[in-house]
C-alpha cells in the first residue's frame, strides 16, 4: 500500500472538532510543516493533545484550538510559550491539564482499547480538582483510591520522523522517540512527515530496523517534507532554530501572530522555507547541548 | 583530608548544601532541574554517593555526570543505558528517583505550584509551565526543592494557587494513604536549609547560611517555621568540593543563578 500524500491532502483529513495528537516534545522533533498546513486551512475547534511547544502556541494563537490537553507548553530555552500564555490568560481555550505521565497512560489506554488506566499520579493535586471528568475509583484489590486516567482517543496524530518508506515504516534515529509510538497507536489516522523518503531496503540493516518504534499498520499517511520539523529540532539532522524562536517569541509582544505568519508562513512549505533562509540553512542548525 | 574553603559564593554554598539531600539515597536516579540542583546531584554522585544514577538531560543514563554547557568537540559522555522520556516514567513510577526542582510557590503543606498564578483557573493572571511531571513525582518518589530567592511570594500565605504536587495537607490526603507516604526531603534556599520534619510535618529550619538570622528567614516566609533550640550554620564547601564544582561547571553558569552572585559569607 502506497501511503504517500501531499501535506495538503494529508491534513485535509482533519475535520472541524476533531481530536488531534501532536508528537515530539517542547521544541524537539515536532511535525511543524503539518502544523503549518493546519494554519493554512479553514479547520477549527480542534482538541489538541501534546507535550507542547510552538505547535500548541501557534494553533492557539491562530484560533484553531477549542480545547487543549497538556502537561506543559514550553520552548525549553524560552521556558514560557508566549502564545499559549496569551490563550490561557485571555481564557480563550478550554483545558485538561494533566501530568506528563498521565498523558502517556491516556495514550496507552487509547492504544490498547481500554476505558482508563489506574494510577496514583494526580492524587492530592489540583489535576483532580480541576478535571471533573477524571474520576477516582476503588480498587478491587486494596482499600486505596486510584485515579482512573481516561483513554485519550485521538482522531488524528501528527508526527515527524527522520526517514520513512512509502508503506509507512518510520525511522527515528535521534536519541529519543519521545512518546511518538503511543501517539501513533492512539489515533485512528496517523499522518507522518519525514525528512527523507527511503527505499524499503533501507531498513534491512538491523540497526536501522531497531530505530523503528511502531509497525507500519499504525501509520496512515506519509508526507515527504525535508526540514519539516523547523523551527524545532530533528536530531541528528538539525538542531532547533534559536534565532527563529526568539523572533517568534518577540512577535507575541510586537505585532502578534498575524505579523509572524505574514512574515514566514507562505502559501506552502517551499515558500515558508524561502522565508526562513532555505533548507540548507535549516540543515546547518547546530544540535543543542543539554 | 578535606580543607574547608574560606572564599566561596552563595551559589556554591547552596550546591554543597543541596548535594547533602542525595547523600543517603543509595541507588536512585538523581534528577536536578536547573543549574544548582543539577550541580548538587552531580557533586553528590562524584563524591559521597557514587551509586546515584544520572541522565544527560536528554536520553541516556551516564556513569559519570556531564559538565554543564558546551563541551569540547572530542568530548565523549559516559553512556550507561538509554533513558528516553517514555522510560523515565517507568523509573518515576518505580519510586527509584529523587528529584530536586524549583517551584514558583511552596505552601505550608509543602504543596507546590508550577502552573498558574492569580485570576481564575479558566483565566489565570499569569500562566506558567503547567503541572509538568510534578503530580507523578510527588506521589511516587522523594523530592527536594531549591529556591534562589527566598521570599513570601514563594513561601506564600494560604494554599498554592494551583497545587501541582501533593504535600502534607490532611484535607487532600487520598483515601487509604498516609501523610508519611509523601516524601519531601530538603528545601535549600539562598538563606537557609529546611525540611518538613517539624511537628505534624511543619516546615523546620535545619541550618542558616553564614550571616543569616532566624528572624530574616521567618520574615521572608509567610507561615511559621519550626525553629530548633540550636540552629547550626550551613557547612562551608571544602576546597576539594569547589574544585569538583568548577570542573562540572566550566562556563560558570552557577554565577548567574542567585541575584548579584553574592559571596557565601556576607560582607
Amino acid at each position: 500500500m502506497d501511503k504517500r500524500l501531499s501535506a495538503r491532502d494529508a491534513v485535509a483529513q482533519i475535520e472541524d472538532g476533531m481530536t488531534v495528537g501532536i508528537g515530539g516534545w517542547g521544541p524537539r522533533r515536532k511535525p511543524m510543516a503539518l502544523v503549518r498546513e493546519i494554519l493554512r486551512s479553514d479547520v477549527k475547534d480542534l482538541t489538541v493533545v501534546a507535550y507542547g511547544g510552538a505547535d500548541v502556541g501557534m494553533l492557539c494563537a491562530a484560533g484553531k484550538v477549542k480545547k487543549l490537553v497538556f502537561a506543559f507548553v514550553s520552548l525549553d530555552f524560552i521556558p514560557l510559550e508566549p502564545y499559549f500564555r496569551q490563550a490561557r490568560q485571555s481564557g480563550s481555550i478550554e483545558v485538561m491539564e494533566i501530568d506528563e505521565g498521565m498523558m502517556l497512560l491516556g495514550l496507552r489506554a487509547a492504544a490498547w482499547g481500554l476505558p482508563f488506566i489506574p494510577t496514583a499520579v494526580g492524587l492530592g493535586t489540583d489535576i483532580i480538582k480541576q478535571n471533573p471528568d477524571i474520576k477516582l475509583v476503588d480498587s478491587p484489590y486494596d482499600d486505596k483510591e486510584w485515579v482512573a486516567m481516561p483513554a485519550l482517543n485521538l482522531d488524528v496524530s501528527l508526527i515527524h520522523v527522520d526517514r520513512a518508506d512509502f508503506r509507512g515504516v518510520c525511522q527515528i534515529s535521534g536519541p529519543d522517540h519521545y512518546l511518538d509510538d503511543w501517539f501513533a497507536r492512539a489515533a485512528k489516522t496517523t499522518i507522518v512527515s519525514c525528512d527523507e523518503l527511503v527505499d524499503t531496503t533501507f531498513f534491512a540493516d538491523p540497526a536501522r530496523a531497531r530505530e523503528v518504534f511502531w509497525e507500519r499498520a499504525a501509520t496512515s499517511a506519509i508526507v515527504e517534507i525535508p526540514g519539516g520539523a523547523h523551527p524545532t529540532s530533528c536530531n541528528p539532522l538539525y538542531g532547533f532554530d534559536v534565532a527563529h524562536f526568539k523572533a517568534y517569541n518577540a512577535s507575541a509582544k510586537d505585532g502578534g501572530i498575524e505579523s509572524y505568519l505574514n512574515t514566514y508562513l507562505g502559501a506552502d512549505e517551499a515558500e515558508y522555507q524561502r522565508n526562513v533562509g532555505g533548507l540548507d540553512a535549516i540543515r546547518a542548525l547546530a544540535l543543542p547541548t543539554y | 583530608m578535606s580543607t574547608v574553603a574560606t572564599d566561596y559564593t552563595l551559589a556554591e554554598l547552596c550546591i554543597v548544601a543541596a548535594a547533602e539531600a542525595f547523600r543517603h539515597d543509595g541507588e536512585v536516579l538523581a534528577t536536578g532541574i536547573g543549574v544548582i540542583p543539577r550541580l548538587a546531584a552531580s557533586l553528590a554522585m562524584k563524591t559521597f554517593n557514587p551509586d546515584l544514577m544520572m541522565t544527560d538531560s536528554e536520553a541516556f543514563l551516564l556513569s559519570e555526570p556531564n559538565p554543564l554547557g558546551k563541551r569540547p568537540a572530542d568530548f565523549q559522555q559516559a553512556n550507561e543505558t538509554w533513558m528516553g522520556f517514555s522510560r523515565i516514567f517507568d523509573n518515576v513510577w518505580s519510586g527509584k528517583r529523587h528529584a530536586m526542582l524549583g517551584p514558583t510557590q511552596i505552601d505550608r503543606f509543602g504543596q507546590t505550584n508550577t502552573s498558574a498564578l492569580g485570576g481564575t483557573y479558566q483565566q489565570p493572571k499569569v500562566m506558567m509551565l503547567g503541572a509538568r511531571g510534578f503530580p507523578g513525582n510527588s506521589i511516587c518518589h522523594a523530592n527536594s526543592f531549591f529556591v534562589p530567592g527566598h521570599n513570601t511570594r514563594v513561601f506564600m500565605d494560604g494554599e498554592c494557587d494551583f497545587v501541582s504536587s501533593i504535600g502534607y495537607n490532611p484535607a487532600r490526603l487520598p483515601r487509604g494513604r498516609s501523610l508519611d507516604d509523601v516524601d519531601i526531603r530538603r528545601v535549600v534556599t539562598n538563606l537557609c536549609v529546611m525540611d518538613f520534619g517539624g511537628p505534624n510535618h511543619q516546615i523546620r529550619l535545619l541550618s542558616l547560611h553564614p550571616g543569616v538570622t532566624v528572624e530574616e528567614v521567618q520574615e521572608n516566609t509567610a507561615y511559621p517555621i519550626a525553629v530548633p533550640a540550636e540552629v547550626p550554620t550551613t557547612p562551608a564547601p571544602t576546597v576539594e568540593q569547589l574544585a569538583i564544582i568548577a570542573a562540572l561547571d566550566p562556563h560558570n553558569q552557577r554565577a548567574a543563578q542567585i541575584a548579584d552572585n553574592p559571596p557565601g559569607i556576607r560582607a
